[in-house]
């Protein structure tokens, strides 16, 4: 694991970001994406940031996320400069303390939904008995133990954002970031996700930051930060 | 951990029959290719290489088997007299004709060999030996060519160049690189049937005496007989392979359908691993993004590609042996040897592995931004 970051982060802000801007140059052509963003995102917190499309919201849940590097600014986990890590460090980093929720689920069609959070638990070093206990935990914290060993192609949209969550949740990251989570599900099923979601902020003391564009979930966020344009236009 | 490689390709059963079959078909491909020039190859030297004599003394400018002149068997007697030489016989290739029964023709390539010597007689014998060669008008035909020379049995009686000959044996499976079959006779039968003078010979074959350096008694020999070439075993048979390799078209031809052949099994390959490996590009890049090690999806990507090779290169040397063995049987000669079938395995596996590389290169540089799209 990487000496950079302790093993676990008690800071009630888990990232903290200063400055942040990023361009993607294509050619001769430069496309500002974020521009001198400051954000610090709080452990037991629902943060949704939300924006019209082309405002800089996945490019900035990427760069809290390890996955992009920023062009300027720094980018604190657990109080820790992360953009000061080597490239090959950071994968590391996101293992240990970064769980990911997509819009599109992004299960392994080849394996079980309990062999998806296995596979994630594997990478974390929990493996055989004990990796098959945790999973089997985590599918009835997300309410889906009947789905243990179903294939992701037998089971609905919803229960497969379930099982997102358990592989998010699986080696207890600090933080979890979603990128449109209740985009691909209908209104009953995005609500009892997010509800998931928030629980896992507000019970198990994590920072959950959620990109959305869905109006509905304002109600579960404790903290709505608004982008425009690359900047933030409003944090409230 | 759970097997992600060996399920992401066992999986998609239909995709699966789609990689296997065209690495199968690649190693099918390389097999016959590689293996007609092979059998090409070897056809050309058959003699040369199964005649377990140290040294070949022809005519000087020799350059191959069929291209030898008779030159005076005062020679023999030279070589016999060469301290080193263990044993050392007159031989004769050359061209002929063959008389069918029923009056047809053909050109055929007798072998004049003394039936007592270890050295350069019939092998692969099948029916009859090589002493049977004492009778009257004794030959011994390849049964490959029992139907092209019209003798099925042993005692069917032809005629070569004007003379009876009488089947006493058959070998299996010396084939001539040429259209003219071999006929193995006695030496001094095949005087008459090539119209060689008695007192002349058209090869020598040696055999060194125990513990005799055989590149100091080639050196003695040549020294001995100016008039002469004095070739080892081997590079007489590199001489006569590369003339016919490679300063005729038919040579050439199959040299590249052979190398058409790899290059068409090699792409096929890399493009079968490629696909395969890029169907999954969307869970590579997921892997990526939670924090999986470069050589943790380097591992699956490679682990894949080698069942894929080494499933693909089983069923393709599975069907390859059939193609090979039936093609034997309707007279082609593809070679299939061990050394061949090692070497595609490692070539296999090396296309796998290189094609699994191109794509890593493309998972590796994966836009982040691509996970986080539905």
């Amino acid at each position: 694991m990487n000496a950079a970051l302790p093993e676990v982060f008690h800071l009630a802000d888990a990232i903290t970001i200063r400055g942040i801007t990023k361009n993607y140059d294509e050619g001769a052509t430069s496309t500002l994406a974020l521009d001198g963003v400051d954000l610090s995102v709080r452990r037991g917190e629902v943060t949704l940031l939300m924006g019209p499309s082309g405002s800089g919201k996945t490019t900035l849940l990427s760069i809290m996320g390890c996955i992009l590097r920023p062009t300027c600014g720094q980018v604190l986990l657990g109080g820790r400069d992360v953009t000061a890590l080597r490239e090959a460090d950071l994968p590391a980093v996101r293992l240990r303390h970064i769980g990911f929720v997509f819009q599109g689920f992004n299960l392994f069609p080849t394996l079980t939904a309990s062999e998806n959070v296995e596979l994630t638990l594997g990478l974390k070093g929990v493996k055989g008995h004990q990796a098959k206990d945790e999973a089997r935990r985590l599918f009835t914290l997300v309410g889906i133990a009947e789905k243990y060993d179903a294939f992701p192609a037998d089971i609905s949209g919803g229960q497969k954002q379930r099982v997102a969550i358990a592989r998010a949740v699986a080696g207890s990251p600090e933080v979890i970031l979603a990128d449109e989570p209740t985009a691909a599900l209908d209104s009953h099923t995005g609500k009892t996700i997010v509800e998931m979601m928030a629980a896992l902020a507000h019970d198990e003391d994590r920072a959950v930051v959620i990109v959305t564009h869905d109006n509905r979930l304002i109600e579960y966020a404790d903290r709505i930060v608004r982008l425009e344009d690359g900047r933030i236009a409003c944090d409230a | 951990m759970p097997p992600l490689a060996r399920r992401n390709l066992f999986h998609d059963r239909i995709r699966l029959a789609v990689t296997l079959t065209g690495i199968a078909f690649s190693v099918v491909l390389m097999v016959v290719q590689w293996g007609l020039f092979e059998g090409f190859s070897s056809s050309t030297t058959g003699i040369i290489d199964h005649s377990h004599a140290d040294l070949w003394i022809a005519a000087k400018n020799t350059t191959y088997l069929e291209q030898a002149i008779p030159f005076n068997e005062r020679k023999y007697y030279q070589v016999l007299a060469t301290p080193g030489v263990g044993h050392a016989i007159k031989y004769i290739v050359r061209w002929s004709y063959w008389k069918e029964p029923n009056g047809h023709t053909e050109t055929i390539a007798v072998v004049g060999c003394d039936p007592d010597s270890f050295m350069g007689g019939p092998y692969n014998l099948v029916a009859g030996d090589a002493q049977q060669l004492k009778q009257p008008n004794a030959i011994i035909i390849d049964r490959m060519y029992a139907n092209k020379l019209d003798a099925h049995a042993i005692g069917d009686m032809v005629e070569v160049n004007g003379f009876r000959a009488k089947v006493v044996g058959f070998t299996d499976g010396i084939r001539a690189f040429t259209t003219s079959p071999y006929v193995f006779t006695t030496f001094k039968r095949a005087l008459d049937f090539t119209v060689i003078d008695d007192d002349q010979t058209n090869f020598i074959l040696v055999k060194a005496a125990p513990g005799v350096d055989i590149g100091q008694l080639k050196a003695e020999l040549q020294r001995r007989l100016p008039d002469n070439v004095v070739f080892k075993t081997a590079e007489f048979s590199a001489s006569t392979r590369h003339y016919w390799m490679f300063t005729t078209g038919a040579g050439i031809a199959v040299l590249m359908a052979a190398a058409l052949g790899l290059i068409v099994g090699i792409a096929v390959v890399a493009q079968t691993i490629y696909a395969t490996t890029m169907d999954h590009i969307r869970e590579y890049g997921t892997l990526k993004a939670m924090g999986a090690p470069n050589r943790y999806v380097l591992g699956v990507i490679m682990q894949q590609a080698a069942i894929a090779a080494v499933l693909g290169y089983a069923i393709g040397m599975a069907v390859s042996v059939f193609v090979v063995h039936g093609a034997s049987k309707g007279g082609a000669n593809i070679l299939l040897s061990w050394q061949t079938a090692i070497g595609l395995f490692f070539l296999t596996l090396g296309m796998c592995a290189s094609a699994a590389v191109v794509s890593v290169k493309k998972i590796l540089s994966l836009d982040p931004a691509t996970v986080f799209k539905s």
